[in-house]
């Protein structure tokens, strides 16, 4: 335990280091907009690669709906700084809990379907969820929620970011993620082993997708309005590439992964056909050589950084 | 509304729905055949419907063939592309997990679309107008001869399929493969070759839908194969996914459901009742109305 | 009174029964077997037993309980556990993690501890690693405790297996082809390893085996299914001798 709090501080430190050396440069504007909004991007992408792996890389339920969630925290989200007058952080909370309780909702009738199937119904969830908002006048229907106020910077983003890979990773340390884990490994056998799957399953959609909803809270108050077309299949397809790129099941790698796919898109901004061309032969490319992605389900760890290989594997706490 | 004009609405709808229907079905069977060999569900099949209303356009526009040349052009173009496809892409991720194969098939789909979009310009561009539509006034329903066309194309396409895939060689071929992969190997049955001509045959009923979607509604556009290509796929699911009568009864279902929809109720949740269909089924009833329940061994 | 008692099970797949008027019962600490030709619906009992089929009709009583529509993580919960045909390991986990997974439903420690890594948390987890180690150290396995499941040699997988579905502190254990693909010598110490686990953790056994020798060699009483029904059953001997027993696997040695 003294080497986990010795970590843990270390953690910490390096946190508070990071953070002071971006919000510098922010401040001094050495970043200049187009990469300060980056910065926000790549921030808002890992707190969704991370919810999403929790529930594709770690559970091993094939999820391809998350812009769905991502939406809902929104949108919820915007309601209530705009029409509710709250404060930010109720707001985001308030995204948070409407995007889980609709996962926990969605996730009780619908994780009992199998790989391609499940991988089918979570599309189509999450494009009935984008057509209904398209149809709801009160948050502006087709033309969008304008008006949001822009409370979203690099401090909140990264406190969040922070936030994120803390609970997660936690969760996925504990015997609750073991329980996860072995879902994903061989189902039948976990729940001979007393697991209660179901339980797991839907814990693990509905703590990813309230994490989406932080994800999309963030989107919303950045951009002074939320569109149904930013929530698209897309939008779930992006999130899932930075996963599978990554590495499903691990915590860096979707971190990595996030980091560069937002990095890619951001210097092709101007060349949207190639971007999207890039994108596609690198993701078949990368699925015929090494469908395991960067990391594989190994995480960075410190020690061996300098030589970019996995370090230790998850689950062997 | 009154009774009389009611039931000239619904067979209004109902002859519309058909069309549609026709259109889900010739691209739902490129899903449940791929589906049924070797249980992908091919993301790009939808723009493989794309490209075919495009090699159409070409053929007609440029080629100045006439609709039915035309029609093979395109069936033969989009079908060579699928077996390229299949070689390429699927072929080496054989034994992969399934989330790595339906990760290329979306890469697949994504390439076609951009890759389109590159060469020929995001703009719609117009069809040609090789088959001029002409309104027929029968009990107070309109129809047009492009749904006649539409229709009598699909059913000739269908029934040609069924001939294939029940009367010759490689029909028993197919249906071998799609049964028991391994055994069929085992009996000779060159499983590779089976597996190309399956996205051929598929691909190429895609592009025919594809061309006389572009007859019918003008206007092509190389992101028009993603919402038909889906719900095709919805289709091919409420009948049976890797069932054929299936594929062509959930088509039809679908186009009917969607059509009554759109003239009933609202057309802008049209698309959100398709999905809806879709998540019913698979809760109630995931192997479709025709399919048949696989269990996992334990 | 006995620890498990079926009555007029019988599990009907569409137009197959694969399982009828199964009638079992077994007494604590007692060795059972559980054989009969292939397809006979040995393992469909067991997944009968285990919840992971819900019977067509029939009646299942572990310890005194109805445990019939019971979900299977709830069947192990109360104290049966079972090992499967087909190794099903965590393949790509540790063999360490393997056996932790068994801890899982004793844990007391909540979801809010493991976000916060409270003092309860690291204590438990402290516990579950020292269990499983010691666990695994009577298994002879501990040396390979961070060893990746999928590649250990087949015997010690199968070794595994079944110190995973102990560390569940089971009162029942349900051994599923356990000798299968082990050559004469893996068989022997299987079967001393039986003996022995029976006697170690007071437990009792239902097994299914093929491997006639270690079916005769261990058990104390056996059924015979054929075609899903019981043709017999008792000691090792009078079922030797069962006219019926050799009929139905032809003419195989006995």
């Amino acid at each position: 335990m003294r080497a986990k709090t010795k970590t843990d501080i270390a953690g910490l430190v390096a946190c508070i280091l990071v953070y002071a050396a971006i919000q510098g440069l922010i401040l001094t504007e050495f970043i200049g907009p187009f990469w300060q909004l980056n910065i926000i991007l790549i921030g808002i992408n890992i707190i969704l690669a991370v919810s999403l792996n929790l529930i594709n890389g770690f559970t091993g339920q094939f999820s391809i709906g998350h812009a769905g969630f991502m939406a809902v925290g929104a949108y919820v989200s915007a309601v209530l700084t705009v029409k509710l007058q709250l404060p930010f952080l109720a707001a985001i909370v308030g995204g948070a809990l409407g995007a889980g309780a609709l996962g926990f909702a969605i996730g009780l009738p619908t994780l009992r379907l199998r790989g391609d199937y499940l991988a089918i119904a979570t599309l189509g969830l999450g494009e009935i969820i984008r057509i209904c908002i398209l149809n709801i006048q009160y948050v502006g229907g087709a033309s969008g929620f304008m008006g949001i106020p822009r409370y979203t910077d690099f401090t909140w983003v990264f406190a969040l970011v922070v936030f994120t890979v803390f609970v997660i990773k936690n969760f996925i340390d504990s015997t609750h993620g073991r329980a996860c884990i072995s879902i994903r490994e061989n189902e039948i056998a976990a729940e001979a082993m007393g697991v209660d799957t179901t339980k797991y399953k839907v814990l693990a959609f509905t703590i990813g997708a309230a994490f989406a909803g932080v994800a999309g809270s963030l989107f919303a108050h950045y951009f002074y309005i939320a569109h149904p077309a930013s929530f698209t299949f897309m939008r779930s397809f992006d999130i899932l590439t930075m996963v599978v790129l990554g590495g499903l099941g691990s915590i860096t790698g979707s971190i990595t992964g996030a980091v560069l796919l937002t990095f890619v898109s951001a210097t092709l901004a101007s060349y949207p056909e190639w971007r999207m061309i890039i994108y596609s032969v690198v993701l078949i490319i990368l699925m015929i050589y090494r469908p395991q992605g960067l990391l594989g389900n190994k995480e960075l760890s410190l020690k061996l950084l300098g030589r970019l290989t996995g370090g230790k594997k998850h689950g062997s706490a | 509304m009154d009774s009389s004009s009611l039931v000239v609405q619904l067979g209004q709808q109902l002859i519309n729905g058909i069309s549609l229907g026709s259109i889900y079905a010739l691209i739902a069977l490129g899903y449940t055949m791929v589906y049924g060999i070797i249980r992908l569900i091919n993301f790009a099949h939808g723009d493989i419907y794309m490209v075919g209303a495009y090699a159409g356009f070409f053929a007609t526009s440029v080629l100045k063939l006439s609709f039915i040349p035309a029609l093979l052009f395109s069936m033969a173009a989009a079908g060579m592309l699928g077996i390229i496809i299949e070689r390429i892409a699927y072929r080496p991720l054989r034994n992969a997990p399934k989330i790595a194969i339906l990760i290329t098939a979306i890469g697949v789909s994504l390439l076609i679309e951009y890759t389109t979009m590159l060469l020929v310009s995001p703009q719609p561009r117009t069809f040609p107008a090789i088959f001029t539509a002409d309104i027929y006034h029968i009990a107070g329903l309109v129809i047009n001869s492009q749904q006649v066309l539409i229709l009598v194309v699909s059913l000739l396409l269908m029934i040609s399929l069924t001939y294939v895939v029940h009367q010759t060689k490689m029909g028993k071929a197919m249906r071998a493969v799609s049964f028991d992969t391994d055994a069929s190997r085992l009996m000779g049955i060159n499983v590779d070759r089976v597996i190309s001509f399956t996205f051929g045959i598929g691909s190429a009923l895609a592009a025919a839908a594809g061309v006389l979607v572009g007859i019918y509604y003008n206007s092509i556009d190389p992101l028009m194969g993603i919402m038909p290509g889906l719900k095709a796929f919805v289709a091919a699911v409420i009948g049976g996914i890797g069932n054929i009568p299936g594929a062509m009864l959930g088509g039809t279902i679908l186009g009917v459901i969607e059509a009554l929809v759109s003239g009933f109720w609202s057309s802008t949740f049209r698309d959100a009742v398709a999905f809806g269909i879709l998540i019913v089924i698979l809760l109630l009833r995931p192997a479709g109305l025709l399919g048949k329940n696989i269990r996992e061994k334990v | 009174m006995a620890l498990l008692k079926a009555t007029k099970l019988s599990k009907v797949f569409g137009g197959l029964r694969a399982v009828s008027n199964f009638e079992i019962d077994i007494a604590p600490g007692q060795l059972v077997g559980l054989i009969g030709p292939n397809g006979a619906g040995k393992t469909t009992a067991f997944n009968l037993l285990t919840g992971v089929y819900e019977p067509t009709t029939g009646e299942i009583e572990f310890d005194g309980k109805n445990v019939v529509g019971l979900k299977p993580y709830q069947i192990t919960q109360l104290g049966i556990a079972r090992t499967f045909q087909n190794i099903r390991l965590f393949a790509d986990l540790s063999v360490l993690d393997n056996v932790k997974i068994a801890y899982h439903f004793h844990v007391k420690y909540g979801l809010l501890a493991s976000f916060l890594r409270t003092s309860s948390y690291h204590k438990e987890e402290a516990e579950i690693e020292e269990k499983a180690v010691r666990f695994l150290e009577i298994f002879k396995l501990a040396d390979k405790k961070d060893k990746i499941a999928k590649n250990l040699p087949y015997g010690e997988q199968r070794r595994l297996e079944i110190a995973r579905a102990l560390a569940a502190q089971p009162k029942l254990l349900l051994l599923d082809e356990p000798a299968a693909g082990m050559n004469p010598q893996e068989t022997q110490q299987l079967m001393e390893m039986i003996r022995w686990i029976k006697k170690e953790f007071n437990l009792t056994i239902l097994l299914i085996e093929h491997d006639m020798s270690l079916v005769m060699g261990v058990c104390e009483r056996i059924y015979v299914l054929d075609y899903g029904t019981i043709i017999a059953q008792g000691t090792p001997l009078e079922i030797k001798s069962n006219p019926r027993v050799i009929e139905a696997y032809l003419g195989e040695e006995v």
